[in-house]
């Protein structure tokens, strides 16, 4: 049969009303057709074209209005939401389980998402942050390449004067250390800088009082908001005379702003002139006026001039050092290049003069863990919701047979999963405020919750958003796929396929989970070997005190007396360098037998005669420094380390020359002893050969030995009161070496805490998960249960069979969970020189860890469940 | 007396649903017209017409079975109703009054 012209046939249905649509249609066929009959086709088309331009008239068009409301989409929310709510309250478990979980997840992820915002806007505090850099260099000795911050002094000269069009500004600094500020009676210690006149500008340090300017005289000084508050109260500072480690007195010319504390400057709180530096240091004066290249010893920052770009000027003053260097420390290869400020931060690791990122890798780690804590906390929403999708299917069915479309079924759930997250995220807040001071603490930051910041709370917007949908998804758009029929006829069946990525959930859980164990687990025992490594002293009841003012000259003997005669002390002695850190390192050393192409390069420290005796040195061979000896003012103590570096069989008596052959002023020292290695740099690092001389002239540390058998309190006590005695000017700050050695694991405890707080409320949100899968399976079994029972089931049978599911995911989950951990944990490893084992048996400890709490949270609902009374279970039908 | 006005081409209409008695729908009523009275009518006048004279209440409607050549849908049939009736009796009575009061109905005839 031939069908009217189809194009008439559209334009009738766009126009005509939808209830005379039907009559007037089928009228017009039925025309066509017996036209087609009559007249033929050609004509009966057109006849038909006309026929419904005829019907194209208002009586025809008008619509009638419905005869049902037609509820507007607040009614329909307002319901959605008023039947989410009851189900929430009806099951009250599930829904104490899934907002929990999910806030605990989102407070996680949020919080994780604060840290890494405060990380990425470290150091942005300064206007140009993009546009300053440090000064560093890469220098090649032995073949291995090292990078380091400090730069020769006349570098900055040749920077000006060779490369100046690049820089708008460039300013020398020493390197922030405490110093004693003496304003009259008053002495504190605080930390600052000695730094070029253009600092404070690069800086665009925020000036409360006098300028950026205020260094460009010598004796001047800029003082931190809360240094000035310290020394001069609510009193103006401007044009008061201080004093700088009592040495040289200074006129303050301005206070800025304390530094945030995500700065890298935060920690100084006064800058004095470089000027002033230098006119205090006669070898530096000297090797700015003589151009000596050789002494890396300061630092150098700069900014760019506006045209300029980072990478184009790091690559032009590559070789500034290399071209003035003396011919013999060509071999060294010194490159110098840009560190921008960017990265100081994040990125400020190298390796063989490579960039190899740094602190950056955390960033990374902790972003991945707080998606996959959220994940985990997304999973028991969809995993819960699913698991009941058996009991709300009926109602969904009833929903569409009554009238329900696909999507107000849809819509319907999406407000349920969406009141969940809306739930959840007051609580994450919640949860936030009550552990931001807590969490502050363990990851070392300052982080305020952004109440008034709108781009955080647009984000959180999307977080709920993308939770919501995230959650929401898989219940709403596969419960409104079920056919009302066959739900009401009771055909329908959801085992089987349907718990399949239930499964899948959980394992993709659990994984996530003993991984985070396993590696908390490698962390701990990371830190805990480095801990336990031998330091080569005892580090009990020491204390160290810089000996930062000149007020100490020839108070060493006094000092002994009294506190020895107070009782408090045991030994006492001076050193160069604090125990915890290496301050000088030297070359320029030969003996006999020396392999020329060696580049020697020492850790040199000067110590006192009771040095060995304070600190409890170890000897391998030979002795200690004896007064008895007078020639020990030209012997060395050696470590173990540098008897293997020199490569020497027989060290004692080996002479070391220091200083080249024909210099009247090079001296001859003779190996007496040799001790077993002292760590005093990083713990993950071997320890560097060291030279141990006899001279204290050279020294900055006093290291007491309190008396083991009085109490710490008192008797730091007592040798306060003899410190202030004789040091009145000085404040009394001390250093326990055991606390400063601790000190060296922060990053690592701190990376250690964190994974382990993320671990634990991974595992508690999968747990939280599985309990409610589990109490599911235990109802829907209910009947099954009682069957067997009446058969004569035990209650261990039942036990087994209803946990028997539970146990064989987890160890599918460990079984992926493992290597993947391995392949990571091996690679974080890999950065430690000194570094514990990935053995077997942690792997082992974290599966039946895993297996343990699961077989607990499943059993408390599988053993209800089989304790359960066969009559009650089956009598409700 | 009042009355609803019913037009020339609504009475022919009403007159041709009452004359069907019960199988009277679009189609069907347009055929019959054309074919009594000679005049092109088309299918939307007639629907027009219909739902007027639905509207006055002289015709009542319901839906019927489906047909093939309508492509499956079903059709609208009309029945008069008691008042269109009456209507309908009215005007016949009304015009047979004047035909019988007219002398020479013939002559009328030839004279046009």
């Amino acid at each position: 049969m031939t069908q009217p012209p189809r194009f008439a046939d559209r334009l009738l249905k766009l126009f005509c009303s939808p209830h005379r649509l039907e009559e007037v249609q089928g009228d017009l066929h039925e025309e066509f057709a017996w036209q087609v009959r009559r007249v033929g086709e050609r004509r009966a088309r057109w006849r038909y074209w006309r026929d419904v331009l005829g019907f194209l008239k208002p009586r025809f068009v008008k619509r009638v209005a419905e005869p049902y409301s037609n509820p507007s989409n607040i009614d329909m929310l307002r319901n959605y939401l008023k039947i989410a709510l009851r189900n929430l309250v009806r099951h009250k478990v599930y829904s104490a389980i899934n907002i929990g979980g999910l806030a605990v997840g989102m407070a996680v992820a949020m919080l994780i998402g604060l840290w890494i915002y405060d990380e990425l806007s470290y150091n942005t505090y300064h206007q140009n942050y993009d546009r300053l850099a440090r000064v560093m260099q890469h220098q090649t000795t032995n073949g291995h390449t090292g990078t380091q911050q400090s730069i020769p002094a006349p570098l900055e000269k040749e920077l000006r004067t060779k490369y100046g069009n690049n820089f708008k500004h460039l300013g020398m600094a020493t390197w922030q250390d405490g110093h004693i500020l003496s304003y009259g009676d008053k002495h504190v210690t605080r930390s600052g800088n000695y730094m070029g006149p253009e600092i404070p500008e690069m800086l665009s340090l925020h000036m409360l009082r006098g300028s950026r300017r205020g260094l460009n005289e010598t004796n001047t000084i800029l003082l931190s908001a809360s240094t000035a508050r310290t020394l001069f109260g609510a009193a103006n500072p401007m044009g008061k005379l201080i004093n700088i480690d009592g040495k040289s007195d200074v006129r303050v010319t301005g206070v800025y702003d304390d530094l945030p504390f995500n700065t890298e400057f935060r920690e100084l709180t006064f800058i004095a002139p470089w000027a002033l530096f230098v006119a205090m240091q006669p070898w530096v004066q000297r090797s700015l006026s003589e151009s000596r290249w050789g002494n890396n010893s300061f630092q150098l920052f700069v900014q760019l001039a506006d045209n300029m770009d980072m990478e184009t000027v790091s690559a032009r003053i590559k070789n500034a050092k290399l071209n003035n260097v003396s011919p013999d420390e060509k071999k060294f290869k010194s490159e110098m290049f840009l560190h921008p400020m960017n990265d100081w931060r994040l990125r400020g690791n190298w390796e063989e003069g490579v960039h190899i990122g740094g602190y950056i890798q955390y960033v990374r780690l902790f972003g991945i863990i707080g998606l996959f804590v959220l994940l985990l906390a997304c999973i028991n929403f969809m995993n819960l919701s699913t698991a009941r999708s058996e009991k709300r299917a009926k109602e969904v069915g009833i929903r569409k047979a009554v009238g329900s479309l696909r999507r107000q079924v849809v819509n319907q759930f999406f407000s349920e999963s969406f009141l969940v997250v809306i739930f959840a995220f007051v609580g994450a807040i919640v949860l936030i405020l009550g552990t931001l001071s807590w969490f502050n603490e363990v990851a070392d930051k300052h982080i305020l919750f952004p109440w008034a910041k709108a781009p955080f709370w647009l984000a959180s917007l999307g977080f709920i958003l993308v939770t919501g949908l995230l959650s929401g998804s898989y219940p709403a758009l596969y419960l409104s796929s079920f056919q009302p029929v066959k739900v009401l006829k009771g055909t329908f069946n959801v085992g089987g396929w349907a718990a399949a990525p239930r499964k899948v959930l959980v394992v993709v859980q659990f994984t996530v989970s003993i991984t985070l164990i396993i590696g908390t687990i490698i962390v701990y025992r990371q830190i805990q070997h480095t801990k336990n490594r031998p330091v080569g002293y005892n580090s009990t009841g020491l204390v160290m005190i810089q000996m930062i003012s000149p007020e100490f000259n020839g108070k060493y003997d006094v000092l002994n007396t009294d506190l020895k005669n107070a009782g408090v002390i045991q030994e006492i002695a001076e050193s160069s360098s604090p125990l915890t850190d290496v301050w000088s390192n030297n070359g320029g050393f030969s003996w006999q037998g020396k392999d020329p192409s060696l580049d020697d390069d020492f850790a040199t420290i000067w110590v006192t005669h009771d040095f060995g005796k304070t600190v409890g040195w170890q000897f391998k061979e030979g002795r200690d420094f004896s007064r008895k000896f007078s020639t020990d003012s030209l012997s060395l103590v050696v470590n173990e380390a540098a008897v293997k570096f020199m490569g020497l069989q027989n060290p004692l008596g080996t002479i070391v020359r220091w200083g080249a052959k024909d210099d009247p002023t090079t001296k001859h020292f003779t190996i007496i002893g040799v001790i077993e290695d002292v760590l005093a740099t990083s713990p993950y690092e071997p320890v560097k050969q060291a030279f141990y001389f006899m001279d204290e002239k050279e020294t900055n540390w006093i290291m007491l030995k309190l008396d083991p058998r009085r109490s710490v309190s008192e008797s730091m006590a007592a040798v306060e009161s003899v410190f202030k005695k004789h040091l009145p000017s000085t404040p009394f700050n001390y250093k326990f070496a055991d606390q400063e050695f601790g000190k060296k694991f922060a990053s690592e405890e701190r990376f250690g805490k964190l994974a382990g707080g993320f671990a634990v409320l991974a595992i508690l949100i999968s747990c939280l998960g599985l309990f409610g899968l589990a109490s599911f399976t235990a109802e829907q079994r209910t009947k099954e249960i009682g069957v067997r029972k009446v058969l004569g089931a035990s209650v261990l049978n039942l036990w087994g069979l209803l946990s028997k599911d539970f146990v064989v995911l987890v160890i599918i989950s460990c079984f992926i969970a493992s290597p993947i951990a391995y392949y990571y944990l091996n690679r974080w490893l890999e950065e430690y020189t000194y570094r514990t084992e990935l053995s077997w048996w942690i792997f082992v400890v974290a599966g039946v860890g895993a297996l343990f709490i699961t077989l607990l949270t499943v059993s408390y609902q599988s053993l209800r469940a089989a304790l359960m009374n066969p009559v009650k279970s089956l009598r409700s039908e | 007396m009042k009355r609803t006005y019913l037009g020339e081409f609504e009475e022919i209409v009403l007159l041709t649903v009452a004359v069907m008695e019960g199988g009277a729908y679009g189609v069907v009523i347009t055929h019959e017209i054309v074919a009594q009275t000679g005049r092109s009518v088309r299918l939307n006048q007639i629907h027009a017409a219909l739902q007027r004279l639905e509207d006055k209440g002289m015709v009542k409607s319901e839906m019927g079975e489906p047909t093939a050549e309508r492509g499956g849908r079903r059709k609208r049939l009309f029945t008069v109703t008691a008042y269109g009736r009456r209507t309908l009796q009215e005007i016949h009575e009304v015009r047979v009054s004047f035909w019988n009061r007219l002398l020479n109905p013939l002559k009328l005839t030839t004279s046009l």
